[in-house]
């Protein structure tokens, strides 16, 4: 209901509907992904701060650079971060920003649910709910 | 389930505020003055990464994404999540109480917004633990420990 107002005001002249949102989807798709493999990959890896104790920090970057997860979700994120500049140009940053924003935080409670079993509780579906409708009127 | 976070802990949730909100608003400043991207000129992404302010923005996202891996690696993506979104609210007071712009009423209940999401999730533990998990098994198997 916010948004429509908003994309009017916002959406570079030329750009149509169906461009604006779905490279808005596509940015917030690749978030997703990028940010479920990152935290699976971190989950799986363990506290970093006690790798860096072990072994330094070249042993922290080397145990994250080997991991088959985190390769997949940096290169989502490099692929999110390439979207972002692509929908940069066509969409203004006071729509694009909110709205990638507000469909990652519900979609990452949604995934962090389903995919990394994560305990999402009504405290933390609360949290990602508010964050949405939060940077969605700190555009305005 | 781990409650309490270290003070270094809690300097790595604030990096991953700061970092994120700084960066983006270097990369859209820098991206305004690239111009419009299709599909047909994308070689000016390429020319894009050699703005200073893009060139910024990315050095900042690198520290964000440096921060936000450290956090991930001892707490849920769930409870790391509104720590991202607090940085939108850091920007916006400091615009206010530094800069000096008006910040409108919807401004105000979005702060009001994000803060309670932190608030909701700050109370809670930061991580579930699953019956699962051999953290120093992992570390070994990781290859990090030798």
């Amino acid at each position: 209901m916010l948004k429509a107002p908003m994309m009017l005001a916002t959406a570079v002249p030329g750009t149509s509907l169906l461009r604006t949102w779905s490279a808005i989807l596509m940015v917030a798709g690749m978030a997703i992904a990028g940010e479920c493999l990152i935290a699976a990959a971190m989950r799986k890896l363990g506290d970093l701060d006690i790798i860096r104790e072990h072994s330094g920090l070249p042993g922290a970057i080397r145990a994250v650079l080997s991991s088959p997860l985190f390769l997949a979700g940096a290169f989502c994120m490099a692929l999110n971060f390439f979207a972002m500049l692509y929908t940069l140009s066509i969409v203004e940053l006071s729509l694009a920003a909110p709205a990638t924003a507000s469909l990652t935080y519900v979609g990452n409670a949604a995934a962090a649910k389903l995919f990394l079993h994560e305990n999402v509780d009504q405290r933390r579906w609360l949290a990602a709910l508010f964050v949405a409708v939060g940077v969605v009127l700190l555009a305005h | 389930m781990k409650h309490s976070l270290k003070l270094s802990q809690y300097a790595i949730l604030i990096a991953v505020m700061l970092t994120a909100s700084v960066g983006d608003t270097l990369l859209s400043r820098g991206m305004s003055q690239i111009g419009v991207v299709d599909f047909h000129h994308l070689g000016l992404l390429w020319k894009a990464l050699f703005n200073p302010f893009v060139a910024s923005g990315i050095v900042l996202l690198i520290g964000f994404f440096a921060s936000y891996m450290t956090a991930l690696s001892w707490a849920d993506l769930t409870f790391v999540m509104p720590a991202t979104a607090f940085g939108y609210v850091v920007v916006a007071l400091l615009s206010h109480f530094w800069l000096g712009e008006h910040l409108s009423i919807y401004r105000w209940a979005g702060i009001a917004m994000i803060v309670c999401a932190v608030g909701f999730v700050a109370n809670g533990p930061s991580r579930t633990e699953h019956p699962s998990e051999h953290q120093e098994l992992d570390l070994m198997d990781s290859g990090a420990g030798r």
